[in-house]
């Protein structure tokens, strides 16, 4: 799966691209890590608060930095 | 501000556990708990200053370092305790709102009333400066007006709970009342003159309006109350692991003040009588960068010491509404000609205000 984290270098966006590297490699996900940080790009998937985290072109939320708990379940979701 | 990550799509959120009652109530019972700890401790901090100050240290009383360090041990935890306890109920009071909320409340409002509610919006919605970016845009391409947007962007940073906590906390509900009330009529006055300036568009970069918004229909997520105060109580370490520092800080420089400089030092620089000293305020503030956490106890040390109340809030507002940083943000949107029109009417707006309180107070 592709996963991409939407921001313009925020402390935050930093943070969830770690989360989500993380839960990949620990849930054996074979994933790549991108990060999107151009503003049309961004805004092409309809975000107005980074960090957004968008999987395989779907933007899965926005706003801020998802529990790990909540990046497994979403990182699952995605694995099926 | 930092705020909670919202799901796209309602069906993403995770499932309640199955035991949500019982972990309902534990929730509520933290609740009350918390706020009793915090009301106890709230009580002892005057005599626990003073004990540590006097009988721990055993510094001599009405020495200088001895003032200065009962200030600092009173200070600290009761402006840690009063951020504590407000930011958390300022955020589950914004678990309600979201951008997108906001945007579909201000979409279709024209100049005038518009600008009125994107004040308030400010205040209320989750926003940090790092989504100014995106959140202009979004607001723009929806059809919401310049001039209201930009009574957003300027009461979002100014009117915030850190700032408010901090005035009510050192200077009394009249002074943060007064603040709240200027810093909103600010930012609502000056998105209306903005909104004036004939082709105002030309002033926004031209690949604004080239964008397409994605879609995105996340703003009818539930949360239910577990939810919330959890949500809530994230978002306060978070914004307390970003200010305390400040806080601490501010607050050390504002002890030294208390302590150190002569009473009165300060009336002829920041006084009322020295017509220039609002102007001057607002001018050095406006390259300054620093959260409200650091400057409101460094202000408040100087009035004591004779600084009038209009400078010194002017200094204050124009710290934390036109900071350099976030103009640098706001250029990737706007051309500079529009920047400039930007901050030479809010600081104008803030100099008036200035005024208005050397001449009330």
């Amino acid at each position: 799966m592709v996963i991409k984290v939407l921001g313009t270098g925020c402390a935050n966006c930093k943070k969830v691209k770690a989360l989500a590297a993380e839960v990949a490699k620990e849930l054996g996900a074979e994933a790549t890590i991108e990060e999107v940080t151009d503003v049309k790009d961004i805004m092409s998937y309809g975000v107005m608060q980074t960090p957004g985290l968008v999987i395989d072109e779907k933007l899965i939320g926005a706003g801020g930095v998802p529990t790990k708990q909540q990046m497994q379940q979403i990182i699952q979701s995605a694995m099926v | 501000m930092a705020d909670g990550f919202v799901f796209a799509d309602p069906k993403l959120t995770p499932e309640p556990k199955p035991d949500v009652k019982r972990f309902h109530w534990q929730l509520w019972g933290g609740v009350v708990g918390a706020f009793i700890v915090w009301w106890l401790l709230y009580q002892i901090l005057q005599p626990l200053a003073h004990w540590l100050t006097y009988d721990l240290l055993g510094l001599p009383i009405d020495s200088r370092l001895g003032e200065s360090v009962a200030f600092f041990l009173y200070d600290v935890p009761k402006i840690l305790l009063l951020l504590t306890g407000m930011i958390f109920l300022v955020s589950v009071v914004r678990t309600f709102f979201s951008p997108e909320q906001t945007r579909a409340l201000l979409g279709g409002k024209r100049q005038g009333l518009g600008n009125g509610l994107a004040a308030l919006l400010g205040v209320a919605t989750p926003f940090c400066s790092c989504s100014a970016v995106p959140l202009f845009i979004g607001f723009v391409e929806s059809g919401i007006p310049l001039g209201v947007t930009f009574s957003f962007l300027i009461a979002a940073p100014m009117v915030n709970e850190v700032a408010l906590v901090l005035l009510l906390g050192l200077f009394g509900w009249p002074i943060a009342v007064l603040y709240f009330i200027s810093g909103l009529t600010i930012a609502i006055v000056a998105g209306v003159v903005i909104g004036l300036i004939p082709n105002i568009e030309r002033g926004v970069e031209d690949f604004v309006w080239q964008i397409s918004v994605g879609e995105n229909n996340s703003s009818a997520q539930t949360l239910t109350w577990a939810n919330r105060l959890q949500q809530a109580g994230q978002t306060t370490r978070e914004i307390l692991g970003k200010v305390w520092l400040y806080v601490v800080i501010g607050i050390a420089i504002g002890a030294a003040i208390h302590g150190y400089v002569p009473e009165d030092a300060m009336a002829s620089i920041l006084g009322k009588d020295a017509w220039w000293s609002v102007p001057a305020a607002v001018l050095i503030g406006v390259p300054m960068y620093s959260n409200a956490a650091g400057v409101i106890p460094v202000i408040h040390a100087l009035m004591e010491k004779g600084a009038a109340l209009g400078p010194t809030l002017a200094f204050m507002m124009s710290v934390v509404a036109l900071s350099l940083p976030e103009m640098i943000i706001l250029r990737r949107v706007l051309k500079l000609p529009l920047i400039i029109a930007f901050i030479g009417i809010v600081a104008v707006g803030i100099i008036f205000t200035g005024y208005l309180f050397n001449f009330v107070i």
